[in-house]
């Protein structure tokens, strides 16, 4: 696994520990994903499902915000 | 100027937990329970960190105030891209009385202590709702102010901040230093991901105690009752306009 790619499995299971759904949801699914791919070889593939990886990473990264955010409008302006 | 902005940042109960009441109403259930970073310091934090990347600053200095525990939260500053923490050992009774005139005391020490161009705060924390940490270390430092900051610029050896006030935004020009206070559209903190969180254990925090900086912690404040809030009344279902109609008239309100 290319360490230089924020999408290593350690990564983006900490990044889904707070998914909607449940860690564990994440979780199982995360690992469902990365051992159906294991035996990929070529290298077009590989970006793609790094790809992939990236684009759950930063999906991730922005549910977290705006969920913060919403909470923190509602509570503290009133609109 | 030293180019050195100290940020505050405090460990909270998270943010989307429910807050339990302890059954003798002396405070909230915070055994077991999750904590994390104040949003409004999280913003603070992310604020500084982008004026260090600008080259507009040279260094990020994260203080927390409080127990052992206070140490993941500066952590978290860490992984965020602060430089280095400053732990404010407070645990026990004095903890537990730990409020916004201690928490200046030791930010105004802290300040010159360190040498601090900016001292930059979360406005308030979603626990204890104050909203006068960043008022009174502006004060106790004689220091001008940028509260409830929405925008802030640095222009040399003064700050242009944009304040979110009732009724719209004041700007303001303020010298340095200066104390600042996050709003919440202030920016977008990004999240402190696995590997800077693994690069932050290298840091340097330092611990230090109220009184190696020769200061009083007695509180002038005692709590002497915490309640839940008032349950909300059940809301009635009416089946047509006219029911509406005849409930509205009914409670008075037509």
């Amino acid at each position: 696994m290319d360490q230089s790619t924020g999408v290593t499995p350690p990564q983006l299971l900490y990044l889904g520990r707070e998914y909607p759904k449940g860690g564990d949801y994440f979780r199982d699914r995360l690992r469902a994903a990365f051992t159906k791919n294991k035996g990929v070889q070529d290298p077009q593939q590989i970006r793609e499902l790094i790809g992939r990886g990236e684009f759950v990473s930063q999906e991730l990264e922005a549910l977290y915000y705006l969920r913060k955010y919403r909470a923190m409008k509602k509570r503290y302006y009133e609109e | 100027m030293s180019g050195r902005v100290l940020v505050g940042v405090k460990r909270v109960i998270d943010y989307a937990v429910k807050i339990r009441v302890k059954p003798d109403n002396s405070g909230v259930v915070t055994d077991g329970v999750k904590h994390s970073m104040n949003p409004f310091c999280e913003i603070a934090v992310e604020e500084a960190v982008k004026m260090k990347e600008k080259k507009l600053i040279k260094e990020v200095v994260a203080v927390s105030c409080g127990p052992q525990q206070a140490q993941e939260t500066i952590r978290t500053a860490l992984a965020m891209g602060a430089d280095r923490g400053i732990h404010v050992e407070v645990s026990g009774k004095d903890f537990d009385l730990l409020g916004p005139l201690q928490v200046s005391k030791i930010m105004a020490a802290l300040a010159k202590k360190e040498d601090a161009q900016l001292i930059i705060l979360g406005k308030q924390a979603i626990d204890g709702d104050c909203n006068q940490t960043g008022q009174m270390t502006a004060a106790l430092l004689d220091w001008p102010q940028g509260t409830f900051a929405s925008e802030v610029s640095l222009e040399g050896d003064k700050v242009k901040v944009v304040r979110e006030i009732d009724g719209g935004l004041e700007t303001i020009r303020i010298n340095t230093p200066a104390v600042l206070t996050a709003d919440l559209r202030l920016n977008t903190p990004r999240y402190a991901t696995l590997p800077n969180i693994m690069k932050a254990k290298k840091k340097k925090i330092e611990k230090v105690k109220p009184a190696d900086l020769g200061l009083d912690m007695t509180s002038r404040l005692e709590v002497l009752r915490v309640d839940e809030p008032p349950q909300r009344l059940a809301g009635v279902k009416v089946e047509t306009v006219a029911d509406l109609v005849a409930k509205l008239r009914e409670t008075g309100r037509l």
